[in-house]
């Protein structure tokens, strides 16, 4: 317990958390995108509420779950720690600098987008989440979704938030790996191969959603119909 | 050429600081940066103002003393070259050129553009070297190693301990030169047998002294003189986690 704590108090004991908590919930995203592909059934949302009704009532997903939001905390609070502490290393501010001609975009935005995402995350969780898992609602999970996706703006947001996330990723996932060790020039194309699905394949597959909800299914109740 | 200059002037490391501006004439393309610093200089105190201080030693890019940032640059313009390094042809004519010292909350300004490093030395203190024996000289075949770990070796040690690393980063990480210092002893025999030790104890002391955490930039590696890769910052975590966790 007591190397653990040493471990996370050190700079590199912190970026392991990020990495690890990083990864884990990368991994996550394929799982979701994967399940929500099934709202393109176009069956009335049908496959996606039965889909719904397995993961919640199996008891090893539901503590998977809870790995999953102790791993967004860790994430978020060790990002903010890191943060707080990069900004204290330098109290006075060059009068010039210019990081854009040694780094990329990616790299620069990461707390700007990570903290983009995560104030998408608390309206897609108030969104979606807790009127279909706490509060209760009336609706079906897909009939929410439809409903939601109805909304020009919310859409709109979307589709920018999984831009945002898409940077984000651009940069984490090979930081990850590099924060490992594990990088080798023989990999390198490998990992660039994996990481181009993560930080494209993944967020264009979730911003499909609200763009084929907005554009291609619409709400019956809707006076438009 | 002409040039304006913008520099840091800070009297001790109490005082604050603030920029000066320099109306520099006919400056040779030839000189280097520092040079035509000298003639700064010289101007001043023929004025019978405070020349700039600023830190110098070789002048051939391999001492490491030198270096202030540069129109946002560390070093200046351009890759692969100290400031001793860098010619007044890199500038244009009528160019304003802004000059700072490195800032980091580790390399507290002593006066102008000289700041203090001493934390690189206490990194080096804490475990970048080796315990070896004295007595008589060993048979120079006695230890094999590889060519192209001892060329991995020898990259990593051609770290001047400049600290571009550390001014180039946007969070001041010193991950850089760490990485370069614990790199080069953990490749080669030699550094086996303080290899864990090492690496915990060179890196509670980089936290120590104030450093930023490593946001993998990349910043450093395009910065540093001498084109030190990051791979050896990959190197390094693997170096601290084993020696942590195993």
């Amino acid at each position: 317990m007591n190397s653990l704590v040493s471990l996370y108090s050190s700079s590199i004991g912190k970026k392991i958390v990020m990495a690890l908590t990083g990864l884990f919930l990368c991994l996550f995203l394929v799982e979701h995108l994967a399940g929500n592909l099934l709202l393109f059934a176009n069956d009335n949302g049908h496959l996606y509420e039965e889909y719904s009704r397995i993961l919640v009532s199996n008891p090893i997903i539901r503590a998977i779950e809870i790995v999953l939001f102790l791993s967004l905390a860790a994430h978020a609070v060790s990002g903010l720690v890191l943060w707080v502490q990069n900004r204290r290393a330098r109290p006075q501010k060059y009068r010039e600098f210019r990081l854009d001609e040694n780094t990329e975009l990616a790299a620069r935005i990461t707390m700007l987008g990570g903290s983009i995402v995560f104030l998408f995350l608390v309206i897609h969780l108030s969104s979606f989440f807790f009127p279909l898992r706490v509060t209760g609602t009336q609706m079906t999970a897909y009939e929410l979704v439809r409903e939601k996706f109805s909304n020009p703006w919310f859409s709109v947001f979307y589709v920018f938030a999984l831009v945002i996330l898409g940077y984000h990723l651009k940069h984490g996932f090979q930081s990850a790996f590099q924060t490992f060790g594990l990088v080798h020039k023989r990999y390198r194309r490998l990992l660039d191969v994996v990481a181009f699905f993560f930080w494209f394949v993944i967020p264009a597959g979730f911003a499909s959603i609200p763009v084929y909800f907005y554009f291609f299914v619409r709400v019956s109740t809707s006076p438009l119909v | 050429m002409n040039l304006t200059l913008r520099v840091w002037r800070q009297r001790n490391r109490e005082t604050e600081g603030r920029f000066e501006t320099y109306e520099m004439k006919d400056v040779s393309p030839d000189m280097s940066f520092l040079e035509m610093l000298d003639v700064l200089n010289i101007n001043l105190i023929k004025k019978g103002e405070e020349p700039v201080a600023f830190d110098h030693d070789c002048r051939e890019g391999i001492c490491g003393s030198c270096g202030m940032m540069i129109n946002g640059r560390a070093h200046g313009p351009g890759h692969r070259a100290a400031t001793c390094e860098l010619r007044m042809r890199r500038f244009e004519d009528g160019e304003v050129i802004t000059v700072e010292p490195w800032r980091a909350a580790s390399f507290p300004i002593i006066k102008d553009l000289v700041v203090d490093r001493s934390a690189f030395d206490r990194i080096m203190e804490a475990g970048g070297y080796v315990s070896a024996k004295t007595g008589g000289v060993p048979d120079g075949n006695a230890i094999l190693i590889p060519k192209p770990i001892a060329e991995e070796a020898m990259d990593a040690a051609s770290c001047i301990g400049c600290g571009a690393c550390v001014a180039a980063c946007p969070n001041s990480s010193a991950m850089l030169f760490v990485a370069a210092k614990v790199s080069q002893l953990a490749l080669l025999p030699q550094g086996q047998p303080e290899r864990k030790s090492r690496a915990l104890r060179m890196v509670e002391q980089m936290d120590k002294e104030g450093f930023g955490n490593c946001s993998n930039n990349y910043a450093c590696e395009a910065e540093c003189p001498k084109q030190i890769s990051v791979s050896h910052i990959a190197r390094l975590n693997r170096e601290f986690l084993k020696a942590k966790i195993l």
